[in-house]
């Protein structure tokens, strides 16, 4: 099936998630679509799969204009989509996850299902136990039921995005040989959305690259792998001089950390950052550096290793006492992770006192607060709630609520949808800190940030780290090279 | 602490325009006459000063519950237990009130200290489960309902039956020194109003003048946040729950030392359900409470005149109200129809779908 989008256009407030792409997908091809984080990828794929509605821009199926109002008329017309989470219902046996939706009639039809499950297990050949609960199945058998689902729907088109996250080698293998076999032998048109370039290479005939909401280019496959990175991440200035500040003691040692979740196991992290040190970590979402992070600030178990404050052994403190001795932690998602919509701005300044007494006194927290904004530069008053507050003065009152002395500051995505001004103000706020010996660890999606900001880089890679470079030697292409996966 | 438009300060009183429309429509379908049976009810009511006393008698435990259900709302709390709090409340009060004697100061004061704490400790248990058992505080606060229940049929129709024999109905009355001292000949007794002005007084200073209750209030708003910020929600909810239940277990004593004079079957009335929704109604705004609470005291106790007068049943004031409160849950608190409308953030990074989680 011919799937073409035309000048599809998606914003979310102020950001142009998708700005005007035009794309074409052949039948009997595999298509890798590229980009970094934000650059649009899966708003676009959400679009073409029902999921969301584009602002505006058309889809066209075989040269015909095309209209979804949910996922389900779009595989009804013959585009699926593979989740990175599997859309699933756990407590189910597999084939009353196959019926779900698909046989609508008041007695299921178990024969014909059971039959059908089989035919399409062994034509691409899965493994899956009928009878079994979705729960005990693992990432990659619930992608292949998933999989079957959507081809039994009358799925023509197949998105998926990152379906090699989480899943083992072997399920990998057979993934990408039902997808060669879709491809090739059964004329079915696939989309894969990744950043890995490697699996790119290995699988696609043609690659697609976004880039902050618009289309940048297009690359026959395989390609050298510089071209990739350098339409994924575009030029990045060189990283302006700046004086180098004296490092002193080691502040943070990670020794050979292993942190595992259902999905991601980061293995064996070994790191020092020092006073007044900025350490970057680049890579991917969902790489692992998330995870290192929260374990740092005590809101994640590691499973083995240590972790060293200043000399002593922090590694299964809890997030309170981490906090207590002066480590902070300021998360991504700002007003659901860190402010309290509708609290007001002196009530955040209470809150984040170390020490409460049992009546507030209003009077003196609405000065202190008085006192932060104009520190701080946050537009606001005493008594505008943090929802009130635009993004950039979010951030700032995020900052204005740090205690003044502070052991290591642990960052993500410390500037995410600053304009220029709000970010070098941000920026400037943590520079003053490591006069005072504060360590800072941050995330960030932006490399162009992380070679500007950091002294030192580590990047994820699936759970891997890289070796740590320095932020004045390095290039956003070795980088580049990193985060598609070739440590 | 900011300014509300006048659309939003009167809005409370919206549904209940509008349920007394619909109860209005429905008397008429039962063919009576609406302006009779709306004056029964307000003479039931307030007719005569014994029907007023019984109002206020009336109202004051469910003041005192709902004032409780604040701190729970505020932290983001479903305290459905309460009506088991109040219960155990009643019964610990009964205890005292059973088996000990001694000059009225002493015993008043034992029996309310007492059922503040079993109110305290049922609720406290909802806490526990729900913290460290990960239970639902709506679940749990159910089942322990219904054990507060059986527990007060047990000792009815068991240990505490009165000594003429069981019959089921309620122990028999308590020796005068362990009743509260009540008003004239009705069951109002003057120290509870006391109780609840205290109380009421209480949860307001607590709830806007506290860290306490700035922590409550940021637990309820956004507990992921509120964690981050350095609340301990584990500690906080279980204390926003005990609180209320000692409330409830005050509310419970009232009940049994001067509404009632022994402990009965149905001890609470329905009392704690009854808060949720005046709760509910007030939109957890604490000047509303109170007049709420007692209009809706006023509407059940007059429904009984309503029905010596119209033969129409009782259960008339209490369809009135739940009407009103669904009323109130179908107006959203005004904002469907555009009152009070919160803005949308400027900030817009709430919006940004991520690919990563």
């Amino acid at each position: 099936m011919l799937v073409e989008v035309k000048d599809i256009k998606k914003y979310f407030g102020l950001v142009k998630a998708n700005d005007g792409i035009t794309l074409t997908f052949k039948d009997g091809h595999i298509y890798g679509l590229l980009g970094e984080n934000g650059a649009g990828k899966s708003t676009l794929m959400k679009i073409l799969s029902g999921y969301q509605p584009p602002d505006s821009g058309t889809i066209f199926l075989d040269g015909k204009p095309i209209l979804f109002d949910s996922p389900r008329s779009a595989l009804a017309q013959g585009v699926g989509m593979l989740y990175q989470e599997p859309h699933d219902m756990p407590p189910f046996r597999i084939i009353d996850n196959y019926l779900l939706g698909r046989d609508d009639n008041i007695l299921l039809n178990y024969r014909t299902a059971e039959r059908e499950l089989k035919e399409f297990s062994t034509r691409y050949g899965f493994s899956l136990d009928l009878d079994a609960n979705v729960q005990s199945l693992s990432l990659g058998e619930r992608q292949q039921l998933e999989l079957i689902r959507l081809l039994a729907g009358g799925a023509e088109v197949l998105i998926l995005d990152e379906p090699t996250t989480g899943i083992s080698s072997e399920q990998k293998a057979i993934l990408f040989e039902s997808m060669r076999k879709l491809a090739r032998e059964e004329g079915k048109t696939l989309i894969l959305v990744s950043h890995k370039l490697e699996e790119v290479q290995e699988l696609c005939d043609y690659a697609f690259i976004l880039r902050k909401g618009k289309y940048i280019g297009g690359l026959d496959i395989p390609c050298p792998n510089e071209k990739l990175v350098e339409m994924m991440f575009g030029q990045i200035p060189p990283r302006t001089e700046r004086p180098s500040f004296q490092l002193e003691q080691p502040v943070l040692d990670v020794r050979s950390v292993s942190i595992s979740t259902y999905r991601l196991s980061v293995k064996d992290i070994n790191l020092t950052i020092r006073a007044g040190e900025v350490f970057g970590l680049a890579g991917l979402e969902g790489s692992g550096q998330r995870l290192l992070m929260q374990t740092c600030a005590g809101l994640v178990r590691p499973d083995s290793g240590q972790i060293i404050l200043d000399g002593k052994d922090i590694t299964n403190w809890s997030y309170h006492k981490s906090k207590a001795a002066d480590v902070a932690y300021i998360a991504a998602g700002r007003l659901e992770e860190g402010l309290v919509a509708g609290l007001t701005l002196t009530e955040h300044v209470v809150l984040a006192r170390k020490e409460h007494s049992f009546f507030v006194d209003w009077a003196s927290a609405k000065t202190d607060t008085l006192a932060r904004i104009e520190r701080y530069q946050i537009v606001g008053r005493p008594d505008s709630t943090a929802d009130e507050l635009s993004g950039g003065n979010q951030q700032r009152l995020l900052f204005g609520l740090l205690e003044p002395k502070l052991k290591l500051i642990l960052l993500e995505h410390p500037t995410r949808g600053l304009d220029v001004q709000s970010t070098n103000y941000i920026w400037d706020l943590l520079y003053q800190r490591r006069a005072d010996g504060t360590a800072i660890m941050f995330i960030s999606p932006d490399l162009d940030e992380i070679i500007e900001r950091s002294d030192r880089i580590a990047v994820f890679s699936g759970g891997v780290m890289s070796r740590i470079v320095d932020a004045k030697t390095t290039s956003a292409e070795e980088l580049g090279h990193f985060i598609g996966g070739q440590l | 602490m900011k300014n509300k438009s006048w659309g939003e300060k009167i809005w409370p009183i919206v549904p209940i325009l509008a349920s007394l429309g619909f109860g209005a429509s429905l008397l008429v379908m039962f063919g009576a006459s609406p302006g009779e049976s709306f004056s029964a009810m307000w003479e039931g009511a307030f007719g005569n000063q014994a029907n007023t006393l019984s109002v206020v008698a009336f109202w004051i435990p469910l003041l005192l519950s709902s004032a409780g259900l604040l701190t729970t709302f505020t932290a983001g709390l479903w305290n459905i237990g309460i009506e088991g709090q109040i219960i155990m409340g009643s019964i610990a009060a009964s205890w005292i009130a059973l088996k000990l004697e001694g000059p009225i100061f002493l015993l008043i004061t034992l029996e309310i200290l007492v059922a503040m704490i079993a109110g305290a400790l049922w609720a406290g248990f909802v806490g526990i489960l729900k913290t460290r058992g990960g239970v639902h505080e709506i679940f749990s606060g159910l089942a322990l309902n219904n054990l507060a229940i059986i527990l007060t049929n047990y000792l009815i129709s068991g240990p505490w039956q009165p000594p003429e024999g069981g019959t089921f109905r309620g122990t028999a009355p308590f020796q005068d020194a362990a009743l509260l001292p009540r008003f004239a000949e009705s069951r109002f007794a003057p120290i509870s109003l006391v109780f609840v002005i205290i109380a009421v007084g209480v949860v307001f200073v607590t709830l806007r003048g506290t860290s306490w209750g700035l922590k409550l209030k940021a637990l309820g708003k956004n507990p992921r946040s509120a964690f981050l910020l350095g609340v301990s929600s584990e500690r906080e909810a279980i204390l926003s729950l005990m609180f209320c239940g000692g409330l409830a277990g005050l509310a419970g004593a009232v009940r049994v030392l001067s509404w009632f004079d022994s402990l009965r079957q149905s001890i609470s009335g329905g009392i704690g359900f009854l808060a949720l929704l005046v709760v509910m109604l007030a939109s957890y705004r604490i000047l509303w409470v109170p007049l709420i609470a007692f209009f809706f005291s006023a509407v059940l106790n007059g429904s009984i005149t309503l029905q010596l007068r119209t033969q129409l049943h009782s259960s008339l004031g209490g369809i009135l109200t739940a009407v009103m409160v669904l009323f109130v849950l179908l107006f959203g608190q005004g904002k469907v129809l555009g009152i009070g409308k919160t803005k949308k953030p400027p900030g817009l990074d709430a919006d940004i779908p991520e690919s990563g989680r």
